[in-house]
């Protein structure tokens, strides 16, 4: 089954890991069965309207999924995924 | 959980507020966390990549977070946090930095004037995303 690699900040809701193994065919369906695995973790990658919050960055391999074909790039078995923060703020709106 | 910088990390933080001014600066907070405190070993300084805005907006992009990971992993320690400045502004998180928090991370604040760092202080997401709890910052 392919991994999702978990950051630092989100182990706290895999049970400390920082590799999770999930089933599914493509990146959507693995983060799918990642987040109904482990509930907690949906407030921090998902909207309230369901999408991916735009802070969380997905990369197959190396490369970012968004450039690839988004939640429906296709993942294999050997395929590891890891979910990277980017960090952003600043003062007001 | 308290979060532990020695003078000589705070000094580099506040420097970069300084140099960066009036735009905002941010950095990596590097550690050990030992269950009951966070202590800062290192912090590195990130370049602010927001296109636009940077009086008030900050960046760290992806590729930057994934090489401040390794790099700590490589020497037995974590991102703690990141630190940010608020230039002319309070040291307290906004509603935009909320929106985009991550749980668990500390996130310094320093509120930088045209001369001086006027303060720095530590918060926390909440983990239902609704807010955040201040950490004390201890030297």
């Amino acid at each position: 089954m392919p991994k999702v690699k978990i950051p630092t900040p989100l182990r706290q809701y895999t049970s400390g890991n920082s590799e999770v193994e999930v089933g599914g065919g493509t990146a959507g369906d693995a983060l799918g069965n990642l987040v109904e695995e482990h509930p907690d973790l949906k407030q921090h990658l998902y909207t309230g309207d369901g999408k991916l919050r735009s802070f969380v960055n997905v990369y197959k391999g190396d490369e970012d999924i968004r450039y690839l074909d988004g939640q429906d790039t296709e993942v294999s078995q050997d395929d590891e995924l890891s979910i990277i923060p980017s960090i952003a703020g600043g003062r007001c709106k | 959980m308290p979060l532990k910088i020695g003078a000589g990390d705070v000094g580099h933080i506040h420097d970069h507020a300084k140099e960066t001014y009036p735009e905002e600066c941010a950095g990596a907070l590097v550690g050990m966390d030992t269950g009951e405190m966070k202590v800062v070993v290192d912090v590195w300084r990130a370049e602010n990549t927001h296109e636009d805005e940077r009086s008030r907006r900050f960046l760290i992009e992806p590729l930057k977070i994934k090489e401040f990971e390794e790099r700590a992993q490589e020497r037995d320690m974590d991102v703690l946090g990141f630190y940010h400045s608020h230039p002319d502004h309070p040291a307290e998180p906004s509603e935009y930095d909320r929106e985009h928090a991550w749980p668990y991370y500390s996130y310094v604040i320093a509120s930088v004037g045209a001369d001086n760092v006027e303060d720095m202080r530590s918060w926390v997401l909440k983990d239902d995303r609704s807010g955040y709890d201040e950490e004390p910052i201890v030297g």
